[in-house]
């Protein structure tokens, strides 16, 4: 492999992974708080990117940026999400996790299905995002658009991480996994939090389709669930619940299907997947987390 | 121990530790229990008594020493292979198989004892239905014993509590052991309920020649039935012997009899 | 064996009868008139349907375990059976031997790759099992998709068209009454148990690994045959057929039916896969509907339509005729 090969494969995988990091964010907040696979998060990057195709256009006339949609993806994301939770999963809290992983799948159905209704099963073609020039370094022609994306989502997890230890409603957070019953008592208004986690983990998302399009322009409805089980598995690899191991797991499963692709471009899902196997029989509990055995 | 010299222990540990992180939960116990002897485990809360059970049971593995089971080694062994061995146990705070019969609980337990396969299974052969029928009625007999007799086809979860109790016993007489760990049998009890409980352990120890550790926190309970107890604080055993002697011993007053005024005190300000 | 058992084994296998005597019959008298062929088919896809809702119920509802990577084994089936049965046509045998020996293949290397997966797998519980599950089935689809004798990614075809109804639905009673039997012994009794609770199992005597590994393996032994009667059925299929989705599709038609259910199972099964026949000319909102009923039962009856109810048919007439006597039909428990 040459170092420019190199270089370029990094960059992509870093990229790649940034996108997996953002969707594994909102796996991990969910998960963290109530304990609940939410396989709907996947499907929010594909309401955010259907939002990004139909705003687009409205921007560009406006004479604004067309990134700047993002906003609008964003608002919408944070609705649904927060809909979702309030009408399908709040009801089914406590009734156990098989019930919370079926209506998640269920809500997944039927917003992919909604989609199809509302939009058709053709692929949309979102205009372009960014135009920005390659610059050259060390031989590597490295389109500006992809360095962009790295560092928008390097911003949001700076970002998440600040709020997370520095805000009121960041603590309370954290505080809601360790003991729910304790931070109740705490005077955590619990359900606040969850609705604030899901606004949060949706918004998240709406970021991550603003970076999927700018890198695939290709809107398609049922485009969320492929993607929303990587990051998920992104979310387990790096220890789910924690937030670091979000980061990590998305950046490791993007830069192991670029790196993969290279060599064997049939097999890279595979292999994703074994890393997560063989990681997961070390570490049952992923890479950052904390093996906790049950009290006999 | 006398009684039980030249011959070999039912249980011997030696110096059996375990460690969490840096906190030596046990550390440095050895106990012998003979045939057919009643020992009490006793100690404040948090003195390592369960986890004592734990390491004997297998759930967790011994970082220091070993413990023998009618001379054999039973170090690193998985918990299912320890109760064919001859060990079996209750738990502090109840574990049944909530959602299934009571006489499906005893029975699971006995699932070692039949011999017939998949295929067997499958085509209800002769020898499935045979060894079914023995085992409703060893089942049966032992819900008898536990007095639960009429309760069979109930859901263990919708036992009374002090029922729930009596249904572990069984289950863990079903294992055919040697060696019967009884972990807080009495917690929960009125005193008649206790009484009953009492009757109970001393049945099967005549019936079945077994022996029985308890880990009890009703000391009237302790005094009565055991004939030597030793006393863990801190994971490490303060004292050892029968029950006039511990009750004597200045050690055990202050590290465990005094604090269970304090905590009477407690519970009684708190009403 | 008591004779009541025996009466009662006998009830069972007239009603089965039964059943069947009436599906011949309405068939062979093309009581659908031109659609009967349609029909027909629609009821070969349930029977397949059942067998593989029905197996993954034994992983779900009897010992508690969410498996969402059940289509893999589905697939390994389907396509084992394909290349034994295009390897031994012509070869002089009966299209039943043909048809059997297949789905026998597909079950015994859906039930090794059960194995395979469980001994690994299992060691995890919960969510990290079923996202592990999905894991599995994803690289048992990225196999299919680069081996060239399973079509090299592109669709399989030319398989023998060999899913009879009337085979099938023997088949299907076969399978469900072998799965029914391993709940109803030893084997389901401790594998109940360790679902309740692992530690009191292991307490119990009862080696955890072993029979939780054995279950899964079982389980996807009968996927597999599900998944020969799907490719002799399909007679074409492509690796993607059995891609996630379907894997949910068929957890969720266990849960709707019933957790631990196998009545639920089979009428969940048979109405699901129904339904999208029934509703092919509304079939843009046929999935949207579908979605939301899944939420609605789960809001209002978490534990599935039937719960962990099983029919009876000896229970049934007991009380029938309990009513006659003028009796209350409370003596059927």
């Amino acid at each position: 492999m040459t170092l420019s090969l190199f270089i370029q494969s990094l960059i992509n995988g870093l990229n790649q992974g940034a996108i997996y990091a953002l969707i594994a964010l909102g796996y991990t907040m969910v998960y963290g708080i109530i304990r609940m696979i939410n396989f709907a998060h996947g499907d929010f990057i594909m309401i955010g990117s259907y939002t990004l195709f139909y705003t687009i256009p409205l921007m560009v006339n406006a004479g604004m940026p067309a990134w700047l949609s993002v906003i609008f993806a964003i608002v919408i994301c944070s609705a649904v999400g927060v809909l979702v939770e309030t009408i399908a999963y709040k009801p089914v809290r406590k009734a156990g996790s098989m019930s919370a992983l079926i209506t998640a799948m269920a809500m997944s159905l039927f917003l992919e299905n909604l989609a199809m209704v509302l939009f058709g099963a053709k692929p949309h073609n979102v205009q372009k995002i960014f135009s920005l020039p390659s610059v050259t370094l060390l031989g590597v022609a490295l389109p500006l658009n992809v360095l962009l994306t790295i560092a928008i989502g390097v911003a949001m997890m700076l970002g998440l991480q600040l709020f997370i230890k520095k805000t009121k409603m960041g603590k309370a957070m954290r505080a809601v996994p360790q003991d729910r019953d304790a931070s109740i008592l705490a005077g955590i208004n619990v359900n606040r939090v969850i609705t604030v986690t899901f606004a949060i983990g949706s918004a998240l998302a709406a970021v991550a389709a603003l970076m999927y399009c700018a890198k695939y322009p290709r809107v398609t409805n049922d485009m969320g669930s492929m993607m929303g089980i990587k990051a998920f598995i992104a979310a387990v690899l790096g220890g789910i619940g924690i937030i670091p191991g979000a980061m990590l797991g998305g950046i490791l499963v993007g830069l192991i299907e670029i790196f993969v692709k290279l060599f064997a471009p049939g097999w890279y899902e595979a292999i994703t997947y074994a890393t997560l196997i063989l990681i997961l029989l070390v570490k049952p509990s992923g890479i950052l987390g904390k093996n906790v055995g049950e009290k006999v | 121990m006398a009684e039980t010299a030249g011959k070999i222990p039912v249980l011997r540990a030696q110096n059996l530790g375990i460690q969490f992180g840096g906190l030596k939960a046990v550390d440095s116990f050895s106990l012998e229990i003979g045939q057919s002897e009643l020992v009490g485990l006793i100690g404040p809360n948090g003195a390592g008594k369960t986890t004592v059970f734990n390491l004997i049971t297998g759930v967790y593995k011994p970082t220091e020493g070993s413990f023998y089971l009618n001379g054999e080694c039973m170090n690193g062994k998985k918990t299912h292979q320890i109760v064919k061995a001859g060990i079996a146990r209750t738990f502090q705070n109840i574990r049944l198989f909530k959602k299934m019969t009571v006489i499906d609980n005893v029975k699971a337990a006995m699932n070692a004892e039949l011999s017939y396969g998949l295929v067997q299974a499958v085509f209800r052969t002769p020898a499935y239905w045979r060894e079914e029928k023995k085992l409703t009625e060893r089942a049966r007999e032992l819900l008898k014993i536990v007095h639960l007799s009429g309760k069979e086809d109930m859901l263990a979860s919708n036992l009374p509590y002090g029922q729930q109790r009596r249904l572990e016993i069984a289950r863990a007489l079903a294992t055919d052991m040697k060696l019967l760990l009884l972990d807080e049998p009495a917690a929960g009890m009125n005193p008649t309920e206790t009484e009953e409980l009492l009757e109970i352990i001393n049945y099967i120890r005549n019936e079945f020649k077994i022996s029985v550790l308890l880990i009890e926190h009703d000391m009237s309970l302790v005094m009565k039935i055991c004939e030597r107890i030793q006393v863990l604080d801190f994971g490490t055993t303060i004292a050892s012997g029968t029950p006039e002697e511990i009750a004597r011993n200045p050690k055990v007053i202050e590290a465990y009899l005094g604090k269970e005024e304090e905590a009477e005190e407690e519970v009684e300000t708190d009403a | 064996m008591t004779k009541g058992k025996k009466l009662s084994y006998l009830l069972n296998l007239l009603g089965v009868l039964l059943v069947f005597g009436i599906f011949v019959l309405l068939f062979e008298t093309k009581a659908f008139g031109a659609s009967t062929q349609y029909i027909k088919g629609i009821c070969t896809t349930a029977c397949y349907t059942i067998i593989m809702v029905a197996s993954l119920n034994l992983v779900v509802g009897c010992m508690g375990e969410f498996s969402l990577g059940h289509a893999g084994f589905v697939s390994v089936g389907a396509y084992a059976s394909a290349i034994v049965s295009n390897l031994l046509t012509g070869k002089g045998l009966p299209d039943i031997g043909l048809f059997l020996a297949a789905l026998t293949a597909g079950g015994l290397a859906a039930g090794l790759a059960g194995l395979a997966v469980g001994i690994p797998a299992l060691r995890l519980k919960g969510d990290y099992l079923a996202i592990v599950t999905v894991a599995f089935a994803e690289i048992i689809r990225v196999c299919f998709c680069n081996f060239e004798i399973t079509g090299g990614g592109k669709t399989m075809s030319g398989i023998l068209k060999l899913s009879d109804f009337y085979w099938c639905f023997w088949i299907m009673v076969i399978c469900v009454t072998v799965m029914y039997m391993y709940i109803r012994s030893r084997f389901g009794r401790t594998v109940k148990a360790i679902r309740e609770d692992y530690i009191a199992a292991a307490a119990s005597g009862i080696n955890v690994t072993y029979y939780k590994v054995l279950t899964f393996t079982v389980s996807a032994f009968f996927a597999g045959v599900g998944g020969g009667i799907y490719a002799h059925y399909m007679t074409a299929m492509i690796p993607t057929n059995f891609n996630f989705m379907y894997s949910a599709e068929l957890l969720s038609e266990v849960i709707i039916g019933g957790i631990g259910s196998l009545t639920g199972s089979i009428l969940g099964a048979a109405f699901l896969s129904s339904l999208p026949e029934m509703m092919r000319q509304f079939s843009q909102f046929r999935m949207l509907a579908y979605s939301v009923v899944l939420v609605l039962v789960m809001i209002f009856r978490p534990g599935g339509i039937f719960g962990e109810w099983e029919f009876s048919l000896t229970r049934l007439l007991a009380r029938l005729r309990g009513r006659y006597h003028g009796k209350t039909g409370k003596g059927g428990e």
